[in-house]
C-alpha cells in the first residue's frame, strides 16, 4: 500500500519508485482536467447506483418470502437452487451471458426471431449494458445474500410471532411489524457495506463484458485504471486515478456509516 | 410454533398471500434453473442442433462430441491441470496462513492485537489500488511465476474475521491455561487442541478458498505471460469471450462442421469448468451457510 506514493511521483523504471522525483498533485490535476473524467465518474456511479437500487431489496424480499414457506422440502429446494449461481465464476458467467445474447445464434435472439421479432445485438447497444450487468448480477448473487437475512430472521424471538398471531395479525402484517423491524440492523449493515463499495464495483465482470461498441457506458474508473496503467504502462497516472477512486469510496463509507449510526443505531464500527 | 399456528387458523387473505408467495418463488426457481439446464443440455446435444436453435430445454440428438474435442485440445487440458494445481496448493497455503494469523488475534493475551486487527480490517475498506499492488508483485519478482497466483491473494480479510470470531467463541482461555500448566507449548496447543476443535471452521475456510481459487482469473490475467501456466478460466476467456477458437485441432474438418463444433465447444467448456464446483456444492452448502452465519453475527 506504501506504493500509493506513486501517485505523487514521476515514475521512472530505472530510478525505481523511491528514486523517482516528487511531482505533487500533478497526476491528479491531469485526471481532473481529462475529458474522460466526468464520463468515468458518471458511468461508475450509474452502474453501481443501479445495482444498489435494484439489487439491494431483492434478497430481502426473497428471504422474507422463504421465511413464510412452511414446507421444508420446497424451502430447501429454493434455497439450494438460488444459492447455486454464486459458485459460477465470473468468466463462466460472462460466457453464459454472451452465448445467450449472441446476435445470431444466441438463445434470446433465436427466441425473439421465433416470435417474429428482429434480432438485437444486446452487447453492442450501450443503452442495454447497465441492465445486462445489473440483472445478471442479481441472478447470480441474490440467493447468496438472502442467506444473511434468513439467518437474521431465524434469530427473531418466536414469542413475538405468537403475540402477533393472538392479536389477529395477518401474514402480511406480521412481515411488516415483526420481521422487518427484526432484521433492520442487518439490513442497515448490508446497506452500509453496499454503499461503501459503490466505487469499487466489480471490475472483473465489467472488463469481460466490455467491447468497443458499448464502451461509452461500460468504461468505469477501475477498467480505465487497468487500461492506462497496465496496458499502456502509465503507472503514476493510473495510481492517481485509482487512489482518487479509493478515497471517494472511503468517504462514502464513513458518511453512510455515521448517518446510519445517527438514525438507526447500527454501524460497522 | 407449529402447535400455536394450529390453534388459530389462517384467514382467507393469508392463504391467498401464501399462494402468491409460492407462485413467485416458483418463478424464481425456474428463472435460476433454466439457463443452467439450457447450458448443460446444449453441451450434450449434437453440434447441428445447437447451431440451428433446436435446443430449448432438453438435449437434442445426444452426443458427446464437444467433450471429446475438448479432450483433444492441449490448451484446455493444460489449463485444467494448472487449475487443479493452483486450487490444491493455493488452498493449503491460504488455510494455513489464515489459521496462523487469526488464532493469535483471537487470544486476549496477544500483544498489540487490537492495533493489528484494525490494520487488517482497514485493508478491507481501503486498498492501494491495482497499480501499487502490481508493483509490489513485480518487485518481488513474481511476475510470470506460479507463485504470483498463490501468494499475493493468499489471505482474505473476511476469512480472517470469520476464523477469528470462531476461535474467540469456541476456544476458551481456560483451556489454554490448563494446558500451559501441564507444560504444553503454544505450537503444540495450536496443533493438538485448537485445530482438532476447529474442524467446522477449517472446512469452511477450505471450501471458500478452494472455490475462490478455482474461479479466479484476474491475477492470472495480470501476472502471467506464458500460456503453459494459464489456469482454465483464462483459457475459457480466450476461447469464449475473445472468440479465439482453440486452433489447430480442427484443421481437418469442413468449414461448416468446424463452426458448429466451435459453438458447441463453448457450452462444453462452460460445463467442464463449472462441474467440479457444482458437483460438490449440494454436499457442502451446509458449511457455506454456516460460515456466512458466523460472519454475519459479527457484522
Amino acid at each position: 500500500m506504501l506504493n500509493t506514493v506513486l501517485a505523487f511521483k514521476d515514475y521512472n523504471v530505472i530510478k525505481g519508485i523511491w528514486g523517482s522525483p516528487w511531482v505533487g498533485m500533478k497526476y491528479f490535476d491531469l485526471f481532473f482536467d481529462n475529458p474522460m473524467f466526468w464520463p468515468l465518474v458518471k458511468n461508475t456511479i450509474y452502474v453501481s447506483g443501479y445495482l444498489l437500487l435494484a439489487g439491494f431489496p431483492i434478497p430481502i424480499l426473497l428471504a422474507l418470502m422463504l421465511n413464510e414457506v412452511r414446507n421444508g422440502r420446497f424451502k430447501k429446494l429454493v434455497q439450494l437452487v438460488s444459492f447455486a449461481p454464486y459458485f459460477i465464476s465470473t468468466v463462466v458467467m460472462v460466457s453464459i451471458i454472451m452465448l445467450f445474447l449472441a446476435p445470431r445464434l444466441g438463445f434470446v435472439n433465436v427466441a425473439l426471431n421465433y416470435f417474429g421479432f428482429d434480432s438485437i445485438n444486446f452487447l453492442g447497444e450501450p443503452g442495454m449494458f447497465r441492465s445486462i450487468y445489473v440483472w445478471s448480477d442479481i441472478w447470480q448473487n441474490a440467493g447468496y445474500t438472502a442467506v444473511i437475512y434468513l439467518a437474521a430472521l431465524a434469530g427473531i424471538d418466536p414469542t413475538l410471532y405468537e403475540a402477533a398471531k393472538v392479536d389477529g395479525a395477518s401474514r402480511f402484517q406480521k412481515i411488516i411489524h415483526v420481521d422487518l423491524p427484526g432484521i433492520l440492523p442487518t439490513i442497515m449493515i448490508v446497506l452500509i457495506l453496499n454503499v461503501g463499495s459503490v466505487m469499487a464495483i466489480g471490475f472483473e465482470k465489467i472488463y469481460l463484458l466490455q467491447n468497443p461498441l458499448n464502451l461509452v457506458n461500460s468504461q468505469i474508473i477501475a477498467t480505465y485504471v487497468y487500461d492506462i496503467g497496465l496496458k499502456n504502462a502509465n503507472y503514476s497516472f493510473a495510481t492517481a486515478v485509482g487512489l482518487f477512486n479509493s478515497v471517494i469510496n472511503l468517504v462514502l463509507l464513513v458518511s453512510v456509516n455515521s448517518l446510519a449510526k445517527r438514525f438507526s443505531n447500527s454501524s460497522i464500527w | 410454533m407449529a402447535t400455536v399456528s394450529k390453534k388459530i387458523k389462517d384467514s382467507a387473505g393469508d392463504r391467498i398471500f401464501l399462494i402468491g408467495i409460492y407462485v413467485v418463488l416458483c418463478v424464481i426457481l425456474i428463472a435460476v434453473c433454466y439457463p443452467l439446464i439450457y447450458v448443460l443440455s446444449s453441451s450434450i446435444s449434437s453440434p447441428a442442433a445447437v447451431t440451428s436453435g433446436r435446443v430449448w430445454l432438453w438435449p437434442v440428438d445426444i452426443s458427446f462430441k464437444g467433450f471429446k474435442a475438448l479432450l483433444n485440445t492441449p490448451q484446455v487440458m493444460t489449463g485444467y491441470g494448472n487449475s487443479i494445481f493452483y486450487t490444491a496448493f493455493g488452498t493449503i497455503i491460504s488455510v494455513a496462513l489464515t489459521i496462523m494469523i487469526s488464532y493469535p488475534l483471537s487470544r486476549k493475551s496477544f500483544f498489540g492485537r487490537n492495533v493489528l486487527m484494525i490494520m487488517i480490517t482497514f485493508t478491507l475498506i481501503f486498498s492501494g489500488g491495482l497499480i501499487p499492488t502490481y508493483m509490489v508483485v513485480k518487485e518481488l519478482g513474481l511476475i510470470d511465476s506460479r507463485l504470483a497466483l498463490l501468494i499475493p491473494n493468499a489471505i482474505w480479510v473476511w476469512q480472517v474475521i470469520i476464523a477469528r470470531s470462531f476461535f474467540q467463541s469456541s476456544i476458551p482461555d481456560e483451556l489454554f491455561e490448563a494446558s500451559e500448566i501441564d507444560g504444553c507449548s503454544d505450537i503444540r496447543f495450536l496443533r493438538s487442541i485448537v485445530i482438532p476443535l476447529s474442524m467446522p471452521i477449517i472446512a469452511v475456510l477450505v471450501l471458500m478458498y478452494a472455490v475462490g481459487q478455482w474461479n479466479a482469473y484476474f491475477d492470472a490475467l495480470i501476472y502471467l505471460k506464458s500460456a503453459d501456466l494459464f489456469p482454465l478460466q483464462l483459457i475459457l476467456r480466450s476461447i469464449i469471450i475473445q472468440n479465439n477458437s482453440a486452433g489447430g485441432m480442427m484443421d481437418a474438418m469442413k468449414m461448416v462442421e468446424r463452426q458448429q463444433l466451435a459453438e458447441l465447444l463453448k457450452y462444453s467448456l462452460i460445463v467442464i469448468a463449472t462441474l467440479p464446483v457444482l458437483i460438490i456444492y449440494p454436499f457442502v452448502q451446509r458449511y457455506f451457510v454456516q460460515g456466512m452465519m458466523v460472519g454475519s453475527v459479527k457484522g
